[in-house]
């Protein structure tokens, strides 16, 4: 379950965002998640923001797909 | 489960829709121009072919990027017979207005039905005014009707559909749906989206007056309205008894419309057009069609999307980008915007 | 769109499931996802088709309208025909069989049922038409229950209320590790979940029933990278809690988010359409919040029993994934996506419904 999907933060007024992807903008709630600022990219679920993606964390998710593929015939 | 009533769904275009046409409306009334269900009923008067055809219109709201119910009302009808080689002349206009609907909104429709129909050609010739008490409608439902005469030696149709026949879009897809669902009440999303909402009648002109040849491997056209491209796919797979088979990397999406559906779950496939055509193509003609598709501002982003196939029988197929197939049902009703 | 192009890149995706089919186990596998949102991206990339032959995915009781028991959207009906109040829900829940038809039929009856994206939409139409009771339908995961919990921490106004109908993830799948019936090698869980509870939870899950479980994202080289993981963790029988999906997923979780579920529901023995009743694993409103609990609020009594499944429907196998659709003598004939019978036939996520389109 759980559709989520990763949104840009174009703007914030206090616990308000507007979040956009591919042109599509809407206004989200931002209670949920702390320290975000413009310019993040939050997951949004429902009208709400429920993680703010870190890009350090974004890149270790890459590295480990990028290991794992390494590991075998791409390397 | 209990399903006596109308259902929404009853009008979405998919199987719900397609079960009340053949239980009630052919069992009914059928005769040989009603049963093959085409977009426009073929009929011989004399030498002369007229097509004739009937749709109403309901879109809530009647305003939306793009367009607006006038706008749709026109080019709807006169798709629908431009898609089945006519060249759409009459048409007309019957108005069911509720209590309390403002008159300027109602003069900007008639205003908007003017400028289409000019684009169109078509001349509004007879029409009707009814009101319902405030409640009993929404607004405003507009109902057209047109009449148009097809050229003697164009004879279009889903029986001449063959194994190796190409499709054609002629642009992106899925921009009318998802244009009005960002207007609904509840959904509160915004953005440049605009729908498609358009006549084809140029289009389509352009192509079969072609002296080139290419018009000669046109076999069957369709507008993929409600139920969007799956529902036009999956009837003529039905129909034929045979495969269609497409390819997700040559399927046109905007990025918005793209986005929309990645957001709210729903698959652009299945999303409704307004000014979008498939062509089915012999094959040797198909790369001509597309060429002269592409030379009108209605064909700039035409595609091949796929092709016929002897198998599998009656299904739709969706080679994915990664080279696996899944299968493009049916609509069973509209498409819900879901959170799971 | 970033961060989800990346993980569906062509090279990526083939070069992953080559990886995969290099590998070998000792025995075929069966690993099981728990997700709807898993079943539909499996689904609509058509990835089994890039697994071996003897890895097996299957979908176990992960779609909260699937489990959503038949006496809850007959509440709703009741409260839509009844008391008039107006259902607001998500799209999902509009054509699951309920004992006297969907929240679709209660609408031809005349029932006001709204759809919306966000429980806040709920809330923002209750303080827009403050003389009409507004009833939010609320269905889901720990995923939504946290922007459901958020939107009642926003002290929605008096006309509003709502059905509690929220699940969580964890006790189901006790159950289905505690069956001797169920062989399954691996587990998938849920990325939104764990997004927002974080997966502390199920870390004993590995030492407890030797299986190994994997904690996956949405898109293809997500849900892949998910399979890898547990078919090494197979091979190497070194079975652990594998976090998959790290832009998104973290040990501990969304504390605002557990905070605010925390604050607004508290745990409660909940049935489980076709599994039955399951000791803590549903979400109800506390006592600070009844009075948004349409069951008070409306004063409403159950008039008949409520029929969970049809008779001869399994869909309470197939959610714990001991049949496959195609065993089921409904599927179908009697139960299609347009006459469903059963509740997995139903969401555009139930295993059913999914297999029937396959």
């Amino acid at each position: 379950m759980c559709l989520g999907i990763p949104m840009k933060v174009v703007k914030i007024e206090e616990n308000l965002g507007i979040v956009e992807t591919g042109g599509v903008k809407r206004r989200i709630f931002l209670d949920l998640i702390d320290d975000v600022k413009e310019g993040d990219y939050v997951i949004v679920h429902a009208g709400y923001a429920i993680h703010r993606i870190d890009e350090k964390e974004a890149q270790e998710n890459l590295d480990l797909i990028r290991q794992y593929l390494s590991a075998t015939e791409l390397s | 489960m209990k399903r006596e009533r109308i259902l929404m769904g009853h009008g979405s275009g998919g199987k719900l829709m397609r079960k009340l046409i053949k239980e009630t409306f052919l069992k009914n009334l059928d005769n040989p121009f009603l049963s093959p269900l085409s977009d426009s009923a073929v009929i011989k008067m004399g030498k002369e072919k007229i097509a004739i055809t009937t749709d109403s219109y309901v879109v809530s709201p009647p305003f939306f990027p793009g367009g607006d119910i006038g706008k749709l009302a026109v080019a709807g009808t006169a798709n629908d017979l431009s898609v089945v080689g006519a060249t759409p002349l009459f048409m007309t206009l019957s108005l069911v207005l509720e209590e309390g609907f403002p008159i300027t909104d109602l003069e900007r429709i008639i205003q908007s039905i003017k400028i289409t129909a000019h684009e169109a050609a078509v001349d509004v010739v007879t029409g009707d005014t009814k009101v319902v008490e405030k409640g009993k409608g929404d607004g405003i439902f507009i109902n057209t009707s047109g009449v148009g005469t097809i050229p003697e030696k164009i004879s279009l149709s889903m029986e001449k559909i063959g194994i190796g026949d190409r499709i054609i879009v002629n642009g992106s897809i899925g921009d009318h749906g998802a244009a009005v669902m960002m207007m609904r009440s509840g959904f509160q999303f915004e953005s440049d989206l605009i729908s498609d909402c358009a006549p084809l009648y140029s289009l389509i002109q352009t192509l079969l007056k072609d002296n080139s040849g290419a018009s000669s491997g046109i076999k069957f056209m369709r507008d993929p309205t409600r139920g969007g491209v799956a529902a036009t796919l999956n009837e003529i797979a039905e129909n034929r008894g045979l495969g269609v088979t497409i390819y997700e990397n040559e399927i046109p999406v905007r990025d918005s419309v793209r986005s929309l559906c990645e957001i709210l779950g729903l698959d652009p496939l299945y999303v409704a057009n307004e000014g979008k055509v498939l062509i089915i193509v012999n094959r040797k003609k198909s790369e001509r069609v597309l060429e002269i598709m592409r030379g009108h501002p209605l064909g700039r982003e035409a595609r091949i999307i796929g092709e016929i196939q002897e198998k599998p029988e009656k299904r739709v197929v969706l080679k994915t980008r990664y080279g696996t197939s899944r299968i493009v049902d049916l609509p069973e009703e509209e498409k819900l915007p879901r959170i799971c | 769109m970033k961060h989800i192009d990346e993980y569906r890149d062509e090279k990526v995706i083939s070069g992953m499931a080559s990886t995969i089919s290099r590998r070998k186990a000792a025995k075929p596998l069966k690993f099981m996802h728990v997700c709807g949102t898993h079943e539909n991206a499996i689904a609509r990339f058509g990835l089994r088709a890039l697994l071996p032959e003897w890895i097996r995915i299957i979908a176990g009781p992960g779609c909260p309208v699937c489990i959503c028991p038949t006496e809850d959207i007959d509440l709703a009906s009741q409260i839509a025909l009844e008391k008039k109040a107006a259902i607001v829900t998500f799209g999902d829940m509009m054509k699951v069989p309920a004992t006297d038809g969907s929240l679709f039929d209660v609408k031809s009856s005349g029932g006001k049922i709204h759809v919306v994206y966000s429980p806040s939409d709920a809330v923002s139409m209750a303080r827009e038409n403050p003389y009409e009771e507004i009833c939010f339908f609320g269905v889901g995961f720990e995923t939504t229950a946290a922007p459901v919990a958020a939107a009642i921490l926003s002290r929605p106004p008096d006309n509003f209320s709502m059905i509690s109908s929220h699940r969580i993830i964890p006790p189901a799948l006790e159950l289905l590790l505690n069956r001797d019936d169920v062989a399954i090698d691996g587990f998938i869980l849920p990325g939104h979940v764990t997004t927002v509870m974080g997966y502390s939870e199920y870390e004993d899950f590995p030492k407890k029933y030797g299986k190994g479980v994997a904690i996956a994202g949405f898109e293809p080289a997500d849900v892949l990278l998910a399979i890898l993981n547990l078919v090494e963790q197979v091979i190497e029988k070194d079975y652990k809690v594998f976090n998959c999906y790290r832009r998104s997923v973290t040990r501990e979780g969304n504390r605002l988010a557990r905070e605010a579920i925390q604050n607004v529901f508290e745990i409660s023995d909940s049935r489980w359409r076709g599994i039955g009743i399951i000791k803590n694993s549903g979400l109800k409103l506390r006592t600070e919040f009844q009075k948004y609990d349409a069951v008070k609020k409306f004063q409403l009594r159950k008039e008949k029993e409520s029929i969970d499944l049809n008779p001869g429907c399994l869909c309470h196998l197939i959610m714990i994934g001991k049949i496959e659709p195609p065993e089921c003598p409904m599927f179908g004939k009697r139960c299609t996506p347009e006459f469903p019978y059963g509740p997995c036939m139903v969401s555009s996520e139930g295993t059913c419904r999914l297999h029937h389109g396959l």
